[in-house]
């Protein structure tokens, strides 16, 4: 077991480090406080080969991630695949597309599993008992899970009329779950208050420096699944942008440790139109985040204060990315063309994701010629009723041989 | 008890020197840690320590003067 890297936690607005305690905010300036490491310490030490050697887990990866030791939840998660989507760059245009799907991540289906892992195994580190956030919905299924598997207690706190896929894929797992009448914005205000008083991991609150970093491991993975390289262009779904950063962040660290070339790759958020604050301050130029009040299908990103907004609209102008937003007809209509073209079933955010990247690359934002990745981040079992009235219901008939003669003759079946 | 927050002021109260008649009204001491100051708007990170109603009632104050108030764990990341 190689020695942990991590330095401290310092401030990202001032400079100021502080040590590795479960603490968020600099006692300075209010600004938030990002983990950071002493890279000097893996060279020639981290190598691929050794990455290579390890279980297709997140955590083959873990000098990079803030836990010390062995991982003590989640030591399964992670590692989706990265499948090149053929069928799409036909129908979009493109020369090399590819899909990292972690609508398929381990437990809970979606990308938070790599957070939430990091988060609660930091928990477990500090020696707390109870683990709770405030989310909008896929977060708040995988702590439940993942506090369940770990034998922690867990509480859950969500906007009331989310989708009943996620209620019910954070319920089951026996969490204490409450809905909280009003948006994401209202329950993430709460949840503030309740962490303040309880002495509990809030996993987005303060742990959430570590939990952060949990979303890097999508970025190393494709980096490796690309055979060690990044790719051209990434697209990711922004909620409060925290993702889109860490994907960043990712690429800047195995370029600093010499795992790839700086390929200059670039970075492009996306968020549906009804809750959209990054991507309007990105297409404004401006760097001023205007909170908004969401109302979209794609509650997942419903959040219109978003913390890490200003951090996520700079990485995308210093990358060269761009932003865009559609709306939610445009969502509907991408989930199903990932679907039927892919054989993938995203929830919502999938559906932001390729429809603002079909946009882009209809307005030239996105070349046609370059490798381009979308971060696919959620599963669409989860969000059924987005879709429900937009597919093909059966068609019922008798179990009779004839009857289907019909269908398949007016299907125009030889 | 120590609090928290960030202030947002808005283009009709981003000139009045609301923090200085907070400070006369209740017992409370202000710290200034960070602030951002527009045209049109304001953003003042603040840190208010006193005996706990008093901070209360100051918060509720600011309030009435059309200030917005939250606490800073407000800016909490994700969904
Ligand atoms: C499926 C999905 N994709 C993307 C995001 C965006 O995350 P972030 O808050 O890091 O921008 C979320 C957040 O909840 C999500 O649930
Ligand atoms: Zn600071």
């Amino acid at each position: 077991m190689s020695e942990s890297i991590v330095r401290a936690l310092k401030c990202r607005e001032c400079g100021q480090e502080y040590p590795i305690e479960p603490t968020h905010v600099c006692e300075f300036c209010f600004g938030p406080l990002e983990v950071v490491y002493d890279y000097e310490k893996l060279e020639g030490k981290f190598t691929r080969e050794l990455i290579e050697s390890r279980p297709q887990t997140m955590w083959r990866y873990k000098e990079l991630l803030p836990i010390d030791g062995e991982p003590t939840v989640g030591a399964q998660n992670g590692f989706t695949p990265l499948v090149r989507a053929k069928n799409l760059e036909k129908i979009l245009g493109v020369k090399e597309l590819y899909i990292k799907n972690d609508s398929v991540c381990y437990p809970t289906l979606s990308f938070k599993d790599r957070v939430v892992s990091v988060a609660l195994s930091k928990a477990v580190e500090f020696g707390f008992k109870t683990v709770a956030c405030a989310s909008t919905g896929n977060l708040a299924g995988s702590v439940a899970a993942n506090a369940a598997a770990a034998g922690l207690e867990s509480y859950v706190f969500i906007p009331h009329d989310l989708e009943q896929g996620k209620v019910l894929g954070a319920g089951i797992f026996g969490t204490k779950i409450i809905g909280i009448k009003g948006k994401y914005d209202d329950v993430n205000r709460l949840c503030s208050e309740v962490a303040g008083k309880y002495g509990w991991a809030f996993v987005n609150v303060n742990v959430r420096p570590f939990y952060a970093e949990g979303s890097k491991s999508l970025g190393y993975e494709v980096m490796e699944q690309l055979g060690w390289k990044a790719p051209k262009h990434v697209v990711v779904p922004m909620a409060s942008g925290s993702l889109c950063t860490k994907v960043d962040k990712s690429i800047k660290e195995f370029i600093k440790l010499g795992l790839i070339e700086d390929n200059g790759t670039a970075v492009y958020g996306a968020q549906a139109t009804g809750c959209s604050p990054i991507s309007k301050s990105v297409k404004d130029g401006t760097d001023m985040i205007h909170p908004v009040h969401a109302d979209t299908i794609a509650k997942s990103l419903a959040i219109g204060n978003p913390a890490d907004g200003f951090y996520a609209n700079r990485v995308i102008k210093e990358s060269g990315g761009w932003a865009e937003d559609i709306s939610d007809d445009e969502v509907v209509a991408a989930m199903k063309l990932l679907a039927e073209a892919e054989g993938i079933f995203a929830e919502t955010a999938g559906g932001v994701t390729l429809g603002c990247a079909k946009k882009m690359i209809e307005s030239g934002k996105l070349p046609r010629d370059e490798s381009i990745v979308l971060c696919i981040t959620g599963n669409g079992l989860k969000t059924q009723e987005a879709v429900a009235d937009h597919i093909t219901k059966p068609r019922v008939i008798e179990a009779s041989l004839k009857e289907f003669d019909v269908l398949a003759e007016a299907d125009g079946v030889k | 008890m120590k609090l928290r927050i960030y202030l947002t002021f808005d283009e009709a109260t981003v000139r009045e020197p609301i923090i200085w008649k907070l400070a006369k009204e209740f017992d409370v001491i202000t710290n200034i840690r960070t602030a951002e100051v527009k045209d049109h708007m304001g953003l003042v990170g603040l840190e208010l320590e006193g005996e706990s109603d008093v901070v209360e009632a100051s918060v509720k104050w600011l309030e009435s003067q059309g200030v917005h108030v939250e606490p800073i764990e407000q800016n909490v990341i994700e969904g």
